[in-house]
């Protein structure tokens, strides 16, 4: 296979799939989307980015110790802002009553949105380190 | 701002941000991991011991998440069988933490340490969401949660045949995994809810019985092979001895006592209106399942030459005697299944303890080489004889009581039960002699060069020592927890 | 008796999946036929809950002005969680036959169970 044809194609397409991938995460509370998805269509331009220029491009891209703190603080930012409702004096992720200037349903709009991201970030990184860790573990000589 | 009323929630919370904040501090330094995961299941020890005599003043303790009411949101609700499980199941979190220290660089290489502790959190973690929830889908996902855990926990070391044992528990315990999510669709077509309490007041209601009778049918099927009932437990005897000794005790202890508890849940609490007079229809074969699994189970382990796997099939043994008492459902029987869950998990973590001592001290595996093991290692050795005890039913150590209760409860529905009791614990008492016999009494063939020094560290002691003392401990006071299990038993019998 | 195929054809759909991801889980030797058969098996599932949550008439459950009749939104957040649970799943299964593979060359059921 020509790789001219697939890297030009990939270098127009990449920044496009995370454009959209990256709308597919902020209008999590409003439209079909959120977190987990975005995160996985953001991921998958990266797992595009590693089918056409190889392993070693995409590993400079966010490598092992980046990879592993984007994971553990999506999900510690989500235990967070839990937190930060009992905090507040409410229940575990009751984030209606935060002391913030704004009306409850925007508090909780505004608190979807941030665990969301947290997730979208969790689930790209996840996604590329399968994908890596498995290629890698399948360079098989036979 | 009370922070009594937030302990259910913040016990689980706690273990999970301790399962993520480990790799992130592992990649500074790789020697802070033990600490941070010893810290977080001290705390959620803690915690649910202070849960548990909050439990005991008002009978039940539930918790809005979200502040939203029960039927839009999820409930957390704790009544004294949950409290009481959720305290063995953090104790022997704990231990299991404190036993890895010299253990994991025995079997696991270095560079997976953090995600070895990681994975030790999640799996508490998720096994004390399954049993403090209120809500059906919850309990499928945190189920999600210990089960996915345990796939990956048995295949860490990447022994010889531990990749085929992972492989086979992930193929058949998803297949449970589906037909629990499957049957909650059912529920939720029935019903229009998803919180447990709702369901059971909105089910009398139902007039076509069939559709609610193969949802019951296929939550139990799915919670049985979780919980490795006769015969959905192939996968159990490769998977709990291939994995390391304290993946091994959180297995066989405490995830196949999840799956009876959420079985206990569904019937009792979720269709208990609706099962009047016992179980009828679903109870029979239940209890004719669980009366095959302590004959097989016994039967098989008999033959075993490998100490674990021995362990393994005596597990699925007891695991019939839990459900034999949750399927007879009388007062008795389930008192003697819910007690007996307490036994098996001190004394099988004690004897996988003790087993995973002996492989990491001597490297035997093999049970007839275990000759001269009473002098070498005579803490291990005894601690192995008081559980093994406890597990035959010889008094006065605990398992005599927990028999006893389930034998009563036995004969009063059918006097086959009794007699299948009384073999199995005859069949155990074969296997578990042999290894005593050889242990204690056979003469040592070859002057052995292996042993060097004192006989465990002491984070290895620890453990062990402390089981054998609970396990006799709980036969002479049986009266402290069977108070307990006798209101969570009238809890669950009321409806 | 044929007049219960048409409405009901999503729920036939779903069980006629399922009972061919079990066929596939349990008689194919192949262990990534048997991945396969695992993912057909549990997206079966998730294709029952969202048919049960179809109304007549329903419009997508996105808040827009002036529609008042929406499907039920509650299977979606179930369908949700079982694909992150299937991902899981089937992520971990593949890296598992790939292990396995690199350790016995051979990824046949019948050859392996034999070890």
């Amino acid at each position: 296979m020509n790789p001219v044809i697939i890297r030009t194609i990939t270098r127009v397409l990449v920044p496009f799939i995370q454009l959209f991938g990256l709308y597919i995460i902020v209008h999590g509370p409003v439209s079909p989307g959120g977190g987990f998805q975005g995160g996985v269509v953001v991921g998958s331009s990266m797992i595009l980015v590693a089918l056409a220029y190889g392993l070693d491009k995409a590993e400079t891209m966010a490598n092992h110790s980046y990879r592993i703190i984007m994971d553990c603080v999506g999900s510690l930012v989500y235990a967070g802002i839990g937190l930060i409702g009992i905090a507040a004096g409410g229940m575990f992720l009751q984030y209606g009553i935060i002391p913030l200037p704004f009306t409850p349903a925007r508090i909780n709009n505004l608190m979807i949105f941030l665990i969301g991201s947290a997730i979208g970030v969790h689930i790209m990184a996840l996604v590329l380190s399968l994908f890596l860790h498995t290629a890698k573990e399948a360079e098989i000589d036979d | 701002m009370n922070l009594s009323l937030h302990y259910p929630i913040l016990l689980i919370v706690i273990l999970f941000a301790g399962a993520y904040l480990t790799p992130l501090l592992g990649l500074w330094n790789k020697k802070i991991c033990f600490p941070i995961a010893v810290l977080s299941t001290l705390i959620s020890a803690v915690l649910s011991v202070v849960l548990l005599f909050s439990v005991l003043e008002n009978n039940i303790v539930s918790y809005y998440v979200g502040g939203w009411e029960p039927p839009y949101g999820i409930e957390l609700t704790i009544d004294p069988l949950s409290s009481f499980l959720s305290l063995v199941v953090a104790v022997i979190g704990f231990l299991a933490v404190v036993f890895s220290k010299n253990y994991v660089g025995h079997e696991i290489s270095e560079k997976k340490q953090p995600a070895y502790y990681s994975l030790l959190q999640l799996i508490i973690g998720g096994m004390q969401g399954a049993l403090m929830t209120g809500d059906l889908f919850n309990l499928f996902v945190m189920t999600e949660i210990f089960s996915i855990s345990g796939y990956a926990l048995v295949a860490i070391t990447q022994k010889k045949g531990s990749l085929l044992a992972s492989f086979r528990y992930l193929l058949l315990a998803s297949i449970g995994t589906t037909f629990i999510l499957f049957s909650t669709g059912f529920i939720y077509m029935l019903t229009g809810s998803l919180n447990m309490e709702d369901i059971s007041n909105l089910l009398p209601l139902i007039d076509n019985p069939w559709v609610m009778y193969s949802g019951l049918v296929l939550l139990i099927i799915g919670f049985a092979i979780k919980s490795a009932l006769f015969p959905l437990h192939t996968w159990l005897p490769d998977a709990h001895s291939i994995a390391p000794s304290p993946v091994s005790v959180l297995l066989s202890a405490l995830v196949i006592k999840i799956g009876a508890y959420s079985i206990i849940r569904v019937v009792y609490t979720v269709f208990g209106e609706r099962l009047s007079d016992g179980f009828g229809l679903i109870g029979v074969p239940l209890s004719w399942m669980a009366s095959m699994a302590i004959l097989v189970g016994s039967l098989y382990a008999i033959f075993q030459t490998d100490i674990k796997r021995m362990l393994a099939f005596s597990s699925i043994a007891h695991i019939g005697y839990i459900l034999l008492g949750v399927s007879l459902a009388s007062t008795l029987s389930l008192t003697g299944g819910i007690f007996h869950m307490l036994n098996h998990a001190l004394g099988k973590a004690c004897l996988f303890f003790c087993a995973g001592a002996i492989i990491y001290r001597t490297g035997i595996r093999n049970i007839a080489d275990f000759a001269g093991l009473s002098s070498k290692m005579p803490i291990t050795m005894a601690a192995f004889a008081i559980a093994a005890s406890s597990l035959m039913g010889v008094p006065p150590a605990s398992g005599f009581m927990s028999k006893f209760y389930l034998g009563l409860g036995a004969y009063q529905e059918n006097w086959i039960f009794l007699a299948v009791i009384l073999i199995g614990s005859l069949l155990s008492g074969i296997y578990f002699f042999k290894v005593l016999a050889i242990a204690y009494f056979s003469p040592i063939k070859e002057p052995d060069s292996k042993i060097r020094g004192p006989e465990l560290p002491f984070s290895m002691l620890m453990p062990i020592v402390i089981l054998a003392i609970a396990s006799l401990a709980f036969g002479v006071l049986e009266d402290l927890p069977v108070t307990l299990i006798e209101q969570a038993v009238r809890l669950l019998l009321s409806n | 008796m044929i007049e219960l195929l048409p409405p009901n054809l999503p729920y036939f759909a779903s069980i006629a999946l399922l009972l061919i991801g079990l066929y596939a889980m349990i008689t194919k030797r192949n262990l990534i036929k048997k991945i396969m058969g695992l993912n057909i098996f549990s997206t079966s599932v998730l294709l029952f809950l969202i048919a049960m949550g179809y109304r007549e008439g329903g419009a997508p459950p996105i808040e827009v002005e002036g529609v008042t009749h929406y499907v039920n939104p509650l299977p979606h957040a179930l369908v949700l969680t079982g694909i992150v649970v299937a991902l899981a799943l089937t992520s971990f299964a593949l890296i598992l036959i790939i292990n396995i593979y690199k350790e016995h060359k051979t990824l046949d059921s019948e050859k392996l169970t034999k070890l």
